[in-house]
């Protein structure tokens, strides 16, 4: 008796009609996700394969493909990390001064505006780099370049245009600013009442309370904001491609006209007037920024897992 | 060590919302002082303003006077940091640092309050801690694993060797036993029992037969009506609280024909 109820009962559950919609719909959208990156990997690779292998008058000055890609590959790794550089302390700052320090009524339009910073098109972060920003560095870079002339990375000779890696970095850094703060500033929100009210309660000020407790409790979703950042930072075509002024090879010199494109820029600045020879190259670079970006992620994911894993211990 | 708290005429308010009026009391030093009462009936709130843990909530403040052997809480040459380093304070569910071992769960207050140690003194401190909070024998073993992963009685425990490795002057208590377990309640009783000769112990707690088996004295908090702020209704002995409570209402609670 008492078993034909339960088997009636699992029979009537299974069977509830919105449940199944909604499975299903979480299903495919998860695997259309999964479709689409294979589908990108799929025609990078069939694109972009024969590109690794063309006679030499395709890479322009290097002798074969990986000479090719490698200035590019530095320029975009370099531009990414100057960015991360300047945006993350921003933006762990910004996102601790709104869920933590301010005032809800200062708290909540700077938090508005920064989500809004997410909205402008990079076109037009472009734009503002190269007519605003990059004029106003030039002076900089000139004083950089007589009194910290020893520093590898501002050995100059300066650029008399500011369109440099360094300019880059900064227009980068404010474009992910808004993604890693949005992200942040939501981890921060998170942190149990109760582990902050353990740190205030044994007398903690209030960054040791962060350090204390919202810290570790964040450090996860810390580094998917950066991940994210990084992400977009590693991909940005237009800003890039308008703000550098590109040219030379591997170089830390940051205040210099010489320094190489980034890859996605590379792609944007030349695949018009490319020649289906010249594209497949150009499509195997994009391969190449593919798997690196890949492989960022994965590194990442790796790092946070494992310190949580020791963690749970 | 151990400190008397004398209350006179205390308010709180969040924001415009007074919730706790009027409250006067003397907790002795070296005495468990229980506050008893239904639930938003203020006893929470007006114990964390004992050590001004109110004030995380925004708009939170007080009218009237809190004073600790004699030095004004709410002076305005106090800062709260410097209150809560003297007014430890446990809470209703256990939170240790998830992030941390259960040795450096117990040095956390320590290590804000004085920047360098050495590792013999650390050591110190973290066995007297976990020895004054019975969980010495326990865990001893097992000091670098995370806190988290003991039971909640022993988490709770862990709580109070972190509490008083700083040696306060006053253990605030919010229904620090609500979330365990028959045993583990009666351990952390017990050990309330045991500090009571070296600490000024204040707990809160809904349970009416821990209030009479752990404390000294007893102060009952009610609503004056649905919607009015709580305020103290009787401050007694235990013994005389629920033996012959002055108050007809302290009476009614206590046997439970409440209204």
């Amino acid at each position: 008796m008492a078993t034909t109820v339960v088997a009636e009962d699992t029979a009537r559950a299974r069977s509830r009609l919105g449940d199944r919609v909604f499975s299903r719909l979480a299903l495919s959208a998860g695997i259309a996700i999964l479709a689409a990156l294979a589908a990108v990997f799929i025609f990078l690779a069939i694109e972009g394969i024969p590109g690794l292998a063309k006679p030499a008058e395709f890479y322009g000055d290097a002798s074969n493909f990986w000479g090719y890609v490698a200035p590019l590959l530095f320029g975009t790794v370099l531009a990414a990390i100057i960015a991360l550089i300047v945006a993350v302390p921003l933006s762990w700052g910004i996102a601790l001064v709104v869920s933590h320090y301010a005032p809800k009524r200062v708290a909540t339009p700077i938090a508005y505006v920064i989500d809004l910073l997410a909205a402008v098109p990079s076109v037009v972060f472009g734009l503002w780099g190269i007519s605003v920003l990059a004029p106003r560095l030039t002076p900089a870079y000139a004083w950089l370049d007589e009194n910290a002339g020893w520093v590898p990375f501002f050995a100059g000779p300066a650029s008399t245009t500011g369109r440099t890696i360094l300019t880059a970095g900064i227009v980068l850094a404010i474009m992910i600013i808004p993604i890693i703060t949005a992200i942040s500033r939501e981890v921060f929100a998170q942190t149990p009442r109760l582990h902050e009210e353990a740190a205030l309660a044994l007398g903690a000020t209030r960054w040791e309370m962060l350090r204390l407790a919202v810290f570790p409790y964040a450090r996860s979703g810390m580094v998917s904001a950066v991940m994210l950042g990084l992400g977009r930072a590693l991909g940005e075509t237009m800003a890039v491609a308008m703000v550098l002024s590109a040219g030379g090879g591997i170089s830390f010199n940051l205040i210099s006209s010489t320094n190489p494109a980034s890859i996605a820029s590379n792609i944007a600045s030349n695949y018009k007037e490319g020649t289906p020879g010249k594209i497949q190259v150009l499509i195997a670079t994009g391969l190449v920024l593919f798997l690196v970006t890949f492989l960022v992620n994965f590194a990442a994911r790796w790092v946070v897992q494992r310190s949580e894993r020791r963690l749970a211990r | 060590m151990a400190k008397s708290i004398t209350v006179d005429d205390l308010d709180i308010y969040y924001g415009d919302f007074l919730a706790v009026q009027g409250v006067s009391m003397t907790v002795k030093a070296r005495s468990v002082t229980a506050f008893i009462g239904p639930s938003g009936c203020g006893k929470s709130t007006f114990l964390r303003s004992l050590n001004r843990m109110h004030e995380v909530i925004p708009g939170a403040r007080v009218e009237g006077k809190v004073m600790v052997d004699g030095q004004s809480l709410y002076d305005s040459a106090v800062d709260p940091v410097a209150v809560r380093r003297q007014i430890g304070m446990v809470f209703q569910r256990p939170n240790p640092f998830p992030t941390m071992s259960i040795y450096d769960n117990v040095l956390a207050g320590n290590r804000l309050n004085s920047k360098k140690m050495k590792k013999a003194e650390a050591d110190d401190i973290v066995e007297r801690s976990l020895k004054g909070a019975n969980l010495w024998n326990e865990v001893k073993d097992r000091l670098g694993k995370p806190g988290m992963g003991l039971s909640g009685g022993q988490q709770q425990r862990l709580c109070i060797a972190r509490a008083i490795a700083v040696e306060p002057q006053v253990l605030l208590m919010d229904e620090p036993c609500s979330a365990l377990d028959p045993i583990s309640t009666s351990a952390i009783e017990d050990l309330i029992h045991e500090l009571k000769s070296e600490y000024t112990i204040v707990i809160v707690t809904h349970n009416m037969q821990q209030a009479a088996r752990v404390s000294d004295e007893t102060g009952f908090f009610n609503l004056k009506a649905a919607g009015q702020p709580g305020h103290l209704v009787e401050f007694n002995s235990t013994q005389k609280m629920f033996a012959n409570p002055d108050n007809e209402a302290t009476e009614a609670y206590i046997s439970g024909r409440f209204g």
